[in-house]
């Protein structure tokens, strides 16, 4: 039922976690019992194969790129703490952060965190270039076997030329930034404020 | 000196012969107290069961009802009420506590992946005129899966319904806090009350029902086949099935019976639990499908089915489809025999959906006479997690609940259509149903409880996404440099 599992959150982790992520109180114990019922082996940490229980997004394309984001490198499972890590690049972006703390870095929901996340979608190996193979690789996924190789490449191709401004043949994470259109960052998941 | 010895062994055994009367005095008296205690505890049971049976039994098998049920149900919605203002002004006092909200936690955008990406590339500093790769679209799938992540359509559908507001059960406790006096001794209450009271009522109630129904039928099953024979069988069927009803305290509501199924056709319903077919029996007779088993149910199915004819197969017959609809087909076919009632989702569902219906029921032919079911749940939580409980602690369940209270809806008969498959005809039944009870309308297959998804789907995503961005590139290639 996963309703009583918030009793095992203490109020300390959820003080910690707020603070981290930005969650609300009620958004957390929320998001706790969501993370317990998808915990099938009740102990504490998701695998994998938890998520691919997720029907729709076992059926997404990009399904296996997403559920790797959770999982630190070399890891193979993410407990409570990391799953909200990385669910808080999801909240919306505010602009006028009542409490603007200079010191405490830049919020997991900031801009440049959201597009650096969607940049490692792209860069498998995270050595922060995505190289042409790469790019292959993710089209790959998103379009299965309906397109040739030869259409593929071409496509790939077109779009490194366009983003490559300094023409190493790979796309950097600033020249990522500067062909994503603005407005795509807001329609990002809307995980509600306050909810 | 034999004169002391003697007198010795004499003492012995007279003092051996006293402790042994002693003993059986003692044991004698004790075997009467006993024999009192029993004799009570037999009396205390018989006028029990007296109780039982002639204000609760007798009522129900002639279908009447005294009236018990119904100020039960009634101080139990005002006693809940109550509760629930307790809690809500508990909450405003102490702010720290969460408050249960049964919103989703996201702002979903419901667009389809054409209109979504599109949205996604208008903004895109490059005008575009549709089709094409940009590296942006990866943020949609990203998003729904993030999406997904936090709530999705299917997996819920698996556990019990979350409720708006507690009601008085231990099992439904979320985030409960200790808030007054007032409100535990309440719930403390209830916990007697559905424990020692009810508890032992209910159970007595099934035991009588489920007896009756087994001695009943195999009673009729003797007489030769005649009309009066169908016509004691139902007689039975319903009086059990009234008896266990009130082994529930259930209050259903009947809305259409101008639509009851009829006979030679096919009731189709959808499944929240085992306890449907007990809603559904009492208020008409049905033929039942089903597997054999073994136990107690099997000794039910073997005794039913002697009074009037039901459908069971063998675990191996079950995989050879075309048996299975032979076998229903000619059931139909003979007008003389009950509406069969079948659950084409083809396993328990929390009972705020309905699943993919299974093709099966909907090619043999026939009318279909659509049945929607929808509980209360703020009475007792229907739904059968069969991968948590296992079918006795369910019906423990059940039966230490406050009520179950329910809706049964008749829907008009519906026909295959011309041109129409078997598939179409399951879906559009299946929104019949959907719509008439409030639930929302998957297609997904409730099989996905236990089973993975097929990878045929994600086949078909990629390939919408593919013609997307396919559309200019055929042109660029016919065009192209040369």
């Amino acid at each position: 039922m996963g309703s009583r599992a918030s009793s095992l959150l203490r109020e300390e982790d959820i003080e910690e976690i707020k603070k981290q992520t930005g969650f609300s109180h009620s958004q957390i114990t929320r998001l706790y019992s969501r993370f317990h019922s998808l915990d099938k082996g009740e102990n504490g940490a998701l695998s994998r194969e938890d998520f691919q229980r997720i029907p729709e997004l076992a059926i997404n394309p990009l399904g296996d790129r997403i559920i790797n984001a959770f999982f630190p490198e070399g890891e193979d499972q993410v407990n409570f703490r990391g799953f909200m890590r990385t669910l808080a690049h999801f909240r919306p972006v505010e602009d006028n952060e009542k409490n603007k703390d200079p010191t405490s870095g830049e919020p997991l929901n900031s801009r440049t965190n959201k597009l650096f996340f969607a940049f490692q979608l792209y860069d498998l190996d995270r050595d922060d270039k995505i190289s042409r193979d790469e790019l292959l690789q993710v089209l790959r996924m998103m379009v299965g076997v309906n397109i040739s190789d030869e259409q593929l490449g071409s496509i790939a191709d077109r779009t490194i030329q366009e983003a490559d401004t300094n023409g190493d043949m790979c796309i950097s994470f600033s020249e990522f930034t500067k062909v994503m259109p603005g407005k795509a960052i807001d329609i990002t998941a809307d995980l509600q404020n306050g909810a | 000196m034999e004169k002391i010895n003697s007198f010795l062994s004499f003492k012995k055994s007279t003092e051996c012969l006293c402790a042994r009367v002693e003993c059986k005095i003692l044991r004698s008296h004790l075997l009467r107290e006993m024999e009192g205690a029993w004799e009570i505890a037999f009396v205390l049971f018989q006028v029990w069961l007296s109780i039982v049976v002639g204000l609760i039994v007798l009522p129900a098998m002639f279908g009447v009802s005294l009236g018990f049920t119904d100020i039960y149900i009634k101080v139990l919605v005002k006693t809940l009420e109550w509760a629930t203002l307790r809690i809500q002004r508990g909450q405003k006092e102490q702010p720290t506590l969460p408050s249960q909200s049964a919103n989703g936690i996201i702002e979903k955008d419901d667009g389809s992946m054409e209109e979504e990406i599109g949205e996604l590339r208008r903004s895109h500093p490059k005008n575009l005129a549709g089709g094409d790769f940009t590296m942006c679209d990866a943020f949609y799938f990203c998003k729904k899966g993030i999406e997904n992540i936090v709530e999705d359509q299917v997996t819920q559908r698996f556990t019990s319904e979350e409720l708006a507001s507690w009601n008085l059960l231990t099992r439904t406790n979320n985030n409960f806090r200790y808030i007054s006096v007032r409100l535990t001794i309440i719930w403390g209450l209830g916990v007697f009350i559905r424990y020692c009271i009810l508890l032992p009522l209910r159970i007595t109630l099934a035991v009588i029902g489920l007896s009756w129904l087994v001695i009943g039928t195999t009673l009729v099953g003797l007489l030769p086949s005649c009309n009066a024979k169908n016509w004691l069988s139902d007689l039975v069927h319903i009086t059990c099935y009234r008896i266990c009803a009130r082994g529930l305290s259930a209050t259903i509501r009947y809305h259409n019976k101008e639509n009851r199924p009829k006979k030679g056709g096919i009731c189709v319903a959808n499944h929240t639990s085992p306890i449907d077919i007990v809603i559904l029996a009492n208020d008409g007779c049905y033929a039942m499908v089903g597997q054999v088993h073994g136990g107690l149910m099997g000794v039910i199915q073997r005794s039913i089915v002697r009074s009037c004819p039901h459908v069971w197969f063998e675990r191996s017959e079950m995989k050879d489809r075309h048996a299975v609809a032979k076998r229903l087909k000619d059931h139909i076919a003979d007008k003389t025999k009950l509406p069969i009632l079948i659950f084409p989702e083809g396993t328990c569902i929390n009972n705020t959906s309905v699943m993919m219906f299974k093709k099966g029921s909907f090619e043999i032919g026939g009318t279909i006479y659509p049945v929607a079911i929808k509980y209360d749940p703020q009475f007792g939580d229907a739904f059968w997690n069969s991968a948590k409980y296992n079918m006795v602690s369910y019906l423990l369940r059940m039966m230490t609940s406050w009520a179950i209270v329910c809706n049964v809806w008749y829907l008009p008969p519906m026909t295959r259509q011309d041109g129409e498959d078997a598939v179409q005809f399951a879906n559009r039944v299946k929104s019949a149903i959907a719509h008439q009870g409030g639930l929302v309308d998957l297609s997904w297959d409730g099989g996905l409880k236990r089973e993975k998804v097929k990878e045929s789907f994600k086949e078909e995503q990629q390939k919408m996404y593919s013609s997307m961005i396919v559309g200019s590139d055929f042109h660029e290639a016919s065009v192209g440099p040369a």
